[in-house]
């Protein structure tokens, strides 16, 4: 069976938390547990006018890719939910197709 | 070309999967949000809300979903929902109530309007409201079937998208919104529409706050295709970190910095000629005023380097189309219709006006009198209209919104000027802790009232303070509506039984107004009453989710062009002129300067320099957060986790001259009071200004005074004075002095 992940384009990711409560929500998970969850990084300068400020949703131990939404042919929470529309779901190997040459990617397998 | 709304798609409102029933709706109040988003309201075989889903078949959000609405279920079965009618039972401000009937409730409420009514006419009640949006129709019917004139809110100068609304209607006699292709249901993919080149987010971090009907990622969205970014901020958001070019604007000075880049854009003859000759009026006199604002000193005033203004200008200019998607800040300006006047010649002499990617012209989808709208004010007496207060002291009311001042509301409250005020219907709004200025002036106006009525979904610390009646309202998810602002109307469908006895807005509106005055609601019920302001769409509230419940108008770009902006089918734009009015006839008619100027801060490091010496700190506030939509959601679990404290960010070098570290609560102080924040330590913040976070209290402390949740301590509101601009609109809320300094052991967290 081909293997899923979930690929994430942080370049445009705003940090707006929609994916962890999405998750929290469709999983029932207490609050400070998380299917996935945002790292800071930054703010800090980085020369003039330029600033290191990312945010980067890292699923967890606890992310099952939404096995039983998939099933019924939705998305996972997660990709439904975020506003930057940045979260692609599918096979490991089309998504690493989709990178190409953009920057910020992260390709994740749960 | 055809729309592909649900509508046309057929799709059903309500199916089941699996064990669960899905229904289809629009999120609109309460909880508060300007949104109106697409969801699908999940909910078990117990009738139970068990998960909210964002509707992908709604163009508004395309199944997006922030975690307000995706935490919805917290909020509809907190425990300390208000459940059933309540009247006091003790003194106001002691937390003791009786549980009551809605007849009670209902026969109270009018013995005693009727009875104020009698003796001192209709408009000594005022009906005020929040920031709530399908709730603001059932404050002016119920306002006005009363009879009485008053509607208004509880904040100085109205100084939240008032002023803007108010500006654009009396220099361009419509509104406008940067246009992300929200009209058209296909969205992005719809040919006739196109990115902007580049947009400029001034005074709003949109992707939070997501006001005013305008779904904040579509900034990012239109990022992603292309559009350059300018940001406008005194804070490092993370649009300004991602931005070609951020402004760190002083707060308070974005006057000063539009008519900056006005100097630029003229002077340099980057303006669109033809436009301007053809659709606008005033350009030279515009130009002559502009003149007295040249970028070199602007740049002093704004704190910003003048290469950088002239830089942002230039690619504003140069840039077609572009488009603008201003926020509070503006409004929260003393002189906020200057200001708004400022950024709007902006757009108009670029000739960004009602052209794909730029700034386009907006109205009430099918004229529904749901967000927008007359609610019966053209029937009250002229008499009863002449009273309407603040018109003597602010003539542009006569002729915009039909709204009573603010500030000479709270006065009258106090002083029985120009007449007694004796009630208060307040509705979905914690005046006290969130959008009233001097929160202890505001206070004493209420408790010289004689009888004050609140309707909420949560009991407020201005409730235990103020209510004599207390009313429960509704989630959405328990009622039938509409969502109705700008682009789409849609239905509100009720999901699930109400929790307790509480009655939606629209309900009270409908059964109260039956008592109030029967002819000025004809309507049986809410229902009936959604029926009657759909007219425009040929459609029943039934009709309409049966057949999917988001419908969009037709959408026409130039509609200036094509004899479709004006009320009376003329060509040109809906003001006297016809032009856009770059120097402006209602505000000369007013009494106002018809030409944007910008006036400092009332406290500010230039304009009170002796001030700035005791209090060295410019002050700002209201930055919104991912959780909250303003006072609400505190005690919302999963939400309140995200932001469990109120917080002040400080930069790094001010926290080490004050002696402060990240984590410490401190004092905020200025002549007015202070108050409590833990500090944030960051670098997003100027050196020279702290922000704030604003609308805070603890719901899970002591409801009754002094303690009123906890509210006194955190109340940011003690800064801010009652002190509008000169046209009745705008007010300081985000430019203050401060000191800080550390609290002290035993003073608590």
């Amino acid at each position: 069976m081909a293997r899923l992940g979930l690929l994430i384009n942080y370049r445009y990711c705003t940090g707006c938390h929609s994916c962890e409560v999405a998750c929290q929500m469709e999983q029932g998970l207490p609050i400070g547990q998380f299917g996935i969850k945002i790292a800071e990084i930054g703010p800090w300068k980085i020369g003039e006018d330029r600033w290191q400020y990312s945010y980067v949703p890292i699923p967890t131990e606890q992310c099952n890719l939404c096995g039983k939404r998939v099933a019924q042919g939705k998305l996972p929470a997660c990709v439904h939910h975020c506003q930057a529309a940045v979260m692609r779901y599918g096979k490991v190997d089309e998504l690493a197709k989709e990178i190409g040459d953009k920057r910020q990617m992260a390709l994740f397998t749960p | 070309m055809s729309n592909d709304t649900p509508l046309q798609k057929k799709l059903p409102w309500r199916w089941t999967e699996g064990d669960l029933t899905v229904t289809r709706s629009n999120a609109w109040s309460g909880p508060g949000c300007h949104e109106g988003c697409g969801v699908l309201l999940y909910t078990d075989s117990a009738g139970t809300l068990v998960k909210v889903e964002g509707d992908p078949e709604n163009p508004f959000n395309q199944g997006r979903l922030c975690v307000r609405c995706l935490a919805l279920p917290e909020v509809t079965y907190h425990p300390d929902r208000l459940l059933f009618p309540q009247k006091r039972a003790g003194e106001r401000g002691e937390d003791k109530w009786e549980r009551i009937s809605w007849e009670e409730a209902y026969d109270t409420i009018v013995e005693k309007f009727n009875g104020y009514k009698e003796e001192f006419g209709a408009e000594s009640v005022v009906f005020c409201q929040g920031t709530g949006r399908d709730v603001t129709w059932a404050n002016g019917r119920l306002c006005y079937g009363f009879g009485s004139p008053n509607s208004s809110d509880f904040q100085s100068g109205m100084a939240c998208y008032l002023p803007r609304l108010a500006s654009l209607y009396a220099t361009t006699g419509n509104f406008l919104v940067a246009d992300c292709s929200q009209y058209f249901p296909a969205r992005y993919d719809d040919p006739r529409w196109t990115p902007s080149e580049c947009i400029v987010v001034w005074g709003c971090n949109p992707i939070i706050s997501n006001a005013d009907g305008f779904f904040g990622h579509w900034v990012v969205d239109c990022m992603q295709r292309g559009s350059k970014l300018i940001v406008v901020d005194p804070r490092l958001t993370w649009l300004a970190a991602k931005a070609d070019i951020w402004l760190q604007i002083r707060p308070g000075t974005d006057a000063a910095m539009a008519l900056a880049w006005l100097d630029v854009i003229i002077r340099e003859g980057l303006y669109d000629e033809d436009f301007v000759e053809k659709w606008t009026l005033g350009f030279d006199r515009l130009a002559e005023r502009v003149a007295e604002y040249p970028v070199a000193e602007m740049a002093k005033v704004t704190w910003v380097p003048q290469e950088k203004i002239e830089a942002a200008a230039r690619m504003f200019a140069k840039s077609k189309p572009a488009a603008v998607q201003w926020g509070l800040a503006i409004d929260m300006t003393k002189e906020s219709l200057p200001a708004g006047q400022a950024v709007t010649a902006l757009w108009t002499v670029t000739g960004n006006v009602d052209i794909p990617g730029g700034m386009i012209t907006t109205f009430l989808p099918y004229g529904a009198d749901i967000w927008g709208g007359d609610w019966g004010y053209s029937h009250l007496p002229k008499e009863t209209k002449d009273r309407r207060i603040g018109l003597d002291k602010y003539p542009l009311l006569r002729w915009g919104l039909p709204l009573a001042q603010a500030d000479e509301i709270v006065e009258a409250m106090l002083t029985d000027d120009p007449y007694p005020i004796k009630a208060v219907w307040l509705q979905a709004s914690n005046a006290l802790a969130c959008m009233g200025a001097d929160p202890e002036k505001l206070l004493k106006a209420f408790r010289r009232m004689e009888f004050v009525v609140t309707i909420d979904i949560f009991k407020t610390p201005t409730a235990v303070a103020c209510a004599d009646i207390l009313l429960p309202a509704l989630t959405f998810p328990e009622k039938d509506g509409l969502r109705a602002v700008w682009y789409h109307i849609g239905n509100i469908n009720k999901a699930i039984e109400p929790v307790g006895e509480g009655k939606s807005d629209a309900t009270v509106a409908i059964e109260l107004g039956h008592r109030f005055n029967p002819d000025s609601v004809p309507w049986t019920g809410a229902v009936e009453y959604f029926d009657s302001v759909l007219e425009g769409t040929e459609m029943t509230f039934e009709e309409m989710r049966e057949a999917g419940g988001v419908l969009y108008p037709d959408y026409e770009y130039k509609k200036y062009e094509k004899a479709l902006e004006r009320a009376d089918g003329e060509i040109g734009f809906n003001t006297p002129s016809g032009r856009i009015e770059l120097c402006s006839s209602a505000y000369e008619r007013s009494g106002l300067d018809p030409l944007p100027y910008f006036e400092e801060p009332t406290e500010s490091p230039l304009s009170t320099p002796d001030l700035y010496k005791e209090y060295p700190i410019v002050l700002t506030s209201g930055a919104r957060t991912w959780g909250s939509f303003h006072s609400e959601h505190r005690q919302i679990p999963i939400l309140r986790a995200m932001r469990p404290e109120p917080l002040v960010e400080v930069h790094p070098e001010t926290c080490e001259r004050y002696g402060v570290a990240d984590g410490d609560w401190i004092w905020i102080e200025n002549h007015r009071g202070r108050v409590k924040r833990k500090v944030h330590a960051t670098q997003i913040i100027d050196p020279r200004v702290i922000n704030a976070d604003h609308g805070w209290w603890y719901p899970e402390q002591e409801a009754a005074e002094p303690s009123l949740y906890g509210m006194w301590d955190v109340n940011f509101n003690k800064l801010i004075p009652w002190d509008p601009g000169r046209s009745g609109f705008g007010a300081n809320y985000k430019s203050l002095l401060c000191k800080i300094y550390k609290v002290a052991d035993g003073e608590g967290a």
